[in-house]
């Protein structure tokens, strides 16, 4: 019985190193993507994550034709389209009438497009599957270094910029009137954010990258009610997406990104059900916390 | 929190054109909300009541004419002077679906003191809690601020204006959708500023509120603009000055 599971759960990481390779840029991608998935659905900009992941491509796929499928090429081609993408978005917002959210969605189609073409020129449909699904079990010493220290990078400038993204998610005038330069946080927000799809897209590719950090983020909405526990939550919730979704490709001999992201997919649609804070279920079976509705207090006068 | 505060500051307006995109929503309009004077802002919607309210909290760069303090011995307040300022948001653009309690809503008024990173001392704790004592919130401090009702939320609110303790306060629309009991309080709240030498302007629709409890108005409208002592209003001295200053009651139109 316990052999058996440790055959199951186990042995694929202890018999296999580049299933641990795999699962450390699990770990450290989880670490890394969670918190900034839970400040992206807080400011309801869940859809950028996705439209920034996608700006990543083009990138990406200009590195490919110069120097193959090497990673440093390919990541530093998407960092920078990716923060091209984020930097035309805002600016069009600033400069036109355009919502930011709709040119967002416009930059993100153009690069998509202009990504596949571009890879399409000097690789084949294999090549193409690469950068658009990544190759999580062909990780190797450098991928795992490059992943690690973005994912260092990020918690670290979190930790120094909490309080105030915090603050501007939730009251932007009151911040500003104190004379902080809320914006700038913004801008540390999205840097952070293309920084960790580059680490995302190697494991997962272009296409599943976004999923580790928004499926978790969003399912933990569904349990937890304090910005810190969300991100706990949100970076648990990766790290099991991770692990079991690796432990599923291996014995069911499925691609390895996919099964990842459709494990934290399974997350997201239990707590989407189950879920304590507004999960469907809790609409039938109302508890006696959620009919009371807003606190009021008739007998207020100070 | 002090029981007052060390020099009264006031705002002069020269000039100043204010607006969004291409379109202008206040043109041109002079004078002085004197220090520690109480001046309710009125006028219909799309007036500018809360657009002048963001200009001088530093939130919207003036199109024309200029923003400066003004301190009760005429000396300039220095650079830094926005520093002065506390600025109170229509609720509306304060995103409530946020998960943040009572307590750190309130805290967010120590910002000044603590920054970025600073951690909040034991002082500074019991210090909020008085404020949340004060203002019936006590045994609220550790509940989302979603769940509360409007007129909590308010109190929450005012409790961090208290706490950050500012010489100037803007109040957008202070009493819009909360109830007789909240808003009386709060009306007290205010008297209660305005006593310790506070310069306050506040944006109201309640006309009666504004001509029975505030000293000065401001009314802002597309075609004039009245500054000046409230009609009827107890006090001593108007709070116009330069070219609309004069006249008890409403002077100054301003094109």
């Amino acid at each position: 019985m316990i052999a058996g599971a440790e055959a199951l759960l186990v042995a694929p990481f202890t018999d296999y190193g580049f299933m641990r390779r795999a699962l450390v840029a699990c770990a450290a991608l989880a670490v890394g993507s969670g918190p900034l998935g839970v400040f992206l659905v807080l400011r309801r900009m869940s859809l950028m994550g996705d439209a920034l992941s996608h700006a990543i491509m083009p990138g990406a796929a200009v590195g490919f034709v110069f120097a193959g499928l090497s990673l440093p090429a390919m990541s530093l081609g998407g960092f920078a389209a990716g923060l091209a993408v984020a930097l035309l978005a805002g600016l069009t917002a600033r400069l036109t009438r355009q919502r930011e959210d709709a040119s967002f969605a416009a930059f993100y189609l153009i690069s998509l497009a202009a990504g596949v073409l571009i890879v399409s020129l000097r690789g084949g449909s294999v090549d193409l599957m690469h950068v658009l699904f990544g190759t999580i079990l062909a990780v190797d010493g450098p991928s795992l270094v490059l992943v690690a220290a973005i994912a260092t990078v990020s918690l670290a400038v979190l930790a120094l910029l909490y309080r105030p993204l915090v603050m501007e998610c939730f009251d932007p005038g009151f911040l500003r009137a104190l004379g902080v330069p809320g914006g700038l946080y913004h801008i540390a927000l999205m840097v952070l954010c293309v920084l960790n799809l580059v680490a995302g897209f190697q494991a997962l590719g272009t296409l599943m990258a976004v999923g580790i950090m928004m499926l978790p983020a969003a399912a933990s909405r569904f349990w937890a009610r304090q910005v810190w526990s969300l991100i706990c939550l949100s970076c648990a919730l990766a790290l099991a997406a991770g692990y079991g979704g690796l432990v599923l490709s291996f014995h069911a001999s499925l691609p390895s990104g996919p099964a990842i992201i459709l494990m934290a997919g399974g997350f997201y649609l239990l707590s989407f059900f189950l879920g304590r804070e507004g999960g469907l279920v809790w609409r039938f079976f109302p508890s006696r916390r959620r009919a009371a509705g807003l606190i009021t207090d008739g007998s207020l006068s100070s | 929190m002090s029981a007052g505060i060390s020099a009264a500051v006031g705002i002069r307006l020269d000039r100043l054109t204010l607006g969004y995109g291409g379109e202008v929503t206040l043109r041109e309009l002079s004078g002085t909300f004197a220090p520690g004077s109480l001046t309710a802002v009125i006028g219909p919607n799309g007036a500018g009541k809360s657009t002048l309210l963001k200009a001088v909290a530093g939130l919207l760069k003036p199109r024309a004419g200029s923003i400066e303090p003004v301190s009760a011995g005429g000396q300039g307040a220095g650079r830094q002077w926005r520093r002065l300022i506390g600025y109170l948001p229509q609720q509306a653009e304060i995103d409530l679906d946020f998960p943040m309690s009572v307590l750190d809503t309130v805290l967010m008024g120590a910002w000044r003191r603590i920054g970025g990173f600073g951690g909040a001392s034991d002082g500074l704790l019991q210090e909020a809690e008085a404020v949340l004592e004060r203002f019936g919130l006590g045994a609220l401090a550790s509940r989302p601020l979603g769940a509360l009702s409007p007129g909590l939320r308010q109190r929450a609110f005012f409790a961090r204006l208290m706490l950050l303790d500012a010489p100037v306060l803007l109040l957008d629309e202070p009493f819009a959708a909360l109830d007789a009991a909240t808003s009386a309080a709060l009306m007290d709240v205010i008297a209660g500023w305005h006593g310790e030498g506070r310069t306050i302007i506040t944006v109201l629709h309640d006309l009666e509120l504004a001509r029975t409890r505030f000293a000065d108005t401001l009314r802002l409208a597309p075609d004039a603009v009245t500054w000046g002592r409230t009609a009827g209003a107890p006090g001593p001295k108007p709070a116009v000055s330069a070219p609309l200053a004069g006249l008890c009651g409403l002077a100054g139109r301003v094109a």
